[in-house]
């Protein structure tokens, strides 16, 4: 036993109530900062330098074990995989020389209506090295970071489409919300039809809701909803989500839409971060209408 | 069982610096593994205990400031909001250095009970901060607490017949 001395003899410095309350007190500040202001990024991203390598050491076993996986797959599931390969990649082949055909008509008219041309975007593949450890938010951590020029503000496909969007950078990871996090919003348009809608993530499910459509809505199930592009930030015309589920009541004002994501939301590893966020022509400054008209008024009077 | 009932008081070796880093260091490695669904609102919070070990047992090693420090660098590592885990860790220490020689006086079944109340204290933090920034309260969360409680007699037993080995070996 060490300790046990019963007269404060040695000075040690603050009793432990100060220093709780110091602390405690830095911390709720610490958390108002960052949930109000954002202003700690750069702080977060230096300690997760320190941080980093003990997640990459918790997660090597799973990472290694996959690896192993994929070493001892038989020949005859390879055999059996190339020859599927093959068969799509002629069917995809023929698509591609109609999409090529396409792509340059298109192009032609584009040209001809002297439109601008929307950017074709790129991308970079990344890997996930974690999920959020908290069940109740929908995050997970991607192994590219600062260093592979990753951005806040990039959107996160996989083949399928729309999984998220780059929340926070740090120098090797970056942070992914999922576009099921509760109230992160996607503009969307309706394939079939062209309307014009928000998709909102549900939070406690995988699901997404369009919000605010009126009741007669030309919606269906089954309804397959895309990027509408019109935020400037999503490149327009990539699937989003599959409309599951419409609840149509007269006594409230707007439908219940629920839908569920197109791409493997919360299924795959491997995402595409596609590389740069566009720049939209700056928005033409507000009119100061309501002042004008309020000066003339009361010039009127 | 042998350990369960140490009511004289061993004759320790004193701790190295070494040994409180590894196992913090490895109590964030456990927290950090890829825990999912069920499990990561089972998984008790192996830092915590941790922690609440030395600050009981060496409380001039290991106090306020320290835990504080470490509830920081969890908050990074869980990409929680800055501040969360360090104010939760400042409370877990506190309690552990106040109480502490209140709690070396039971023996390891006796001092569940006592952990257990200040381990709830901590995840009220969490619980409260939950409902502070989203605003519902989980009370899954209380679910870590009784895992990390059940925790506390085998990681005491284990550090405890650590130190008592150093002491044989020579």
């Amino acid at each position: 036993m060490d300790s046990t001395q019963t007269f404060q003899v040695f000075n040690r410095g603050p009793s432990p109530a100060a220093r709780l309350v110091f602390f405690a007190v830095l911390s709720v500040l610490l958390m108002f900062v960052d949930a109000r202001f954002r202003y700690l990024e750069s702080t977060r991203s230096a300690l997760s330098v320190l941080v980093s390598p003990i997640q990459r050491l918790a997660t090597l076993p799973l990472t290694l074990m996959q690896q192993a996986g994929d070493f001892f797959v038989t020949q005859g599931s390879l055999l059996e995989e190339k020859k599927a390969l093959q068969r799509q990649h002629g069917l995809d082949a023929v698509q591609l020389v109609q999409q090529h055909s396409l792509l340059q008509e298109n192009l032609q008219l584009r040209n001809l209506l002297a439109l601008q041309q929307r950017n074709q975007f790129t991308g970079q593949f990344a890997e996930i090295v974690y999920a959020e450890r908290d069940v109740f938010r929908r995050k997970v951590l991607i192994n590219k970071g600062s260093t592979a020029n990753i951005q806040a503000g990039q959107v996160v496909m996989d083949d399928k489409g729309i999984v998220g969007q780059v929340t926070r950078v740090f120098p090797w990871l970056s942070e992914v919300t999922l576009i099921t996090e509760k109230d992160h919003a996607v503009p969307v348009q309706v394939l079939r039809n062209g309307l014009r809608s928000v998709a909102f993530g549900a939070g406690d499910t995988s699901q997404l809701a369009l919000r605010y459509m009126a009741v007669s809505t030309d919606i269906q199930n089954g309804d397959i909803l895309v990027t509408s592009g019109i935020d400037g930030i999503y490149p327009p015309g990539i699937p989003v989500a599959k409309v599951e589920k419409i609840e149509r009541d007269a006594a409230y004002p707007f439908a219940r839409i629920a839908c569920l994501p197109v791409g493997g939301v919360d299924k795959y590893r491997q995402l595409l971060v596609l590389s740069a966020v566009p720049k939209l022509p700056e928005r033409p400054e507000a009119e100061p209408l309501p002042g004008k008209l309020k000066s003339k008024k009361s010039g009127v009077h | 069982m042998p350990f369960l009932d140490h009511t004289q008081p061993e004759i320790l070796r004193p701790v190295s610096t070494m040994f409180i880093v590894t196992s913090i260091v490895g109590a964030l490695l456990l927290n950090s593994l890829p825990w999912e669904g069920l499990w990561l609102t089972m998984r008790p919070d192996f830092v915590a205990v941790v922690l609440l070990y030395w600050c009981t047992h060496k409380p001039l090693r290991v106090g306020v400031g320290m835990s504080w420090a470490i509830g920081i660098l969890a908050d990074v590592g869980d990409a929680s909001l800055f501040g969360q885990h360090a104010l939760s860790y400042t409370l877990l220490a506190f309690g552990g250095v106040v109480l502490n020689r209140r709690i070396r006086m039971f023996d390891l079944r006796e001092q569940t009970t006592q952990v257990f109340v200040i381990l709830l204290s901590t995840y009220a933090v969490y619980a409260l901060v939950h409902w502070q920034v989203n605003g519902q309260v989980v009370w899954l969360y209380f679910l870590g607490c009784l895992t990390s409680t059940l925790l506390w007699v085998p990681m005491s037993a284990l550090f405890q017949s650590m130190r008592q080995m150093r002491v044989d070996r020579e």
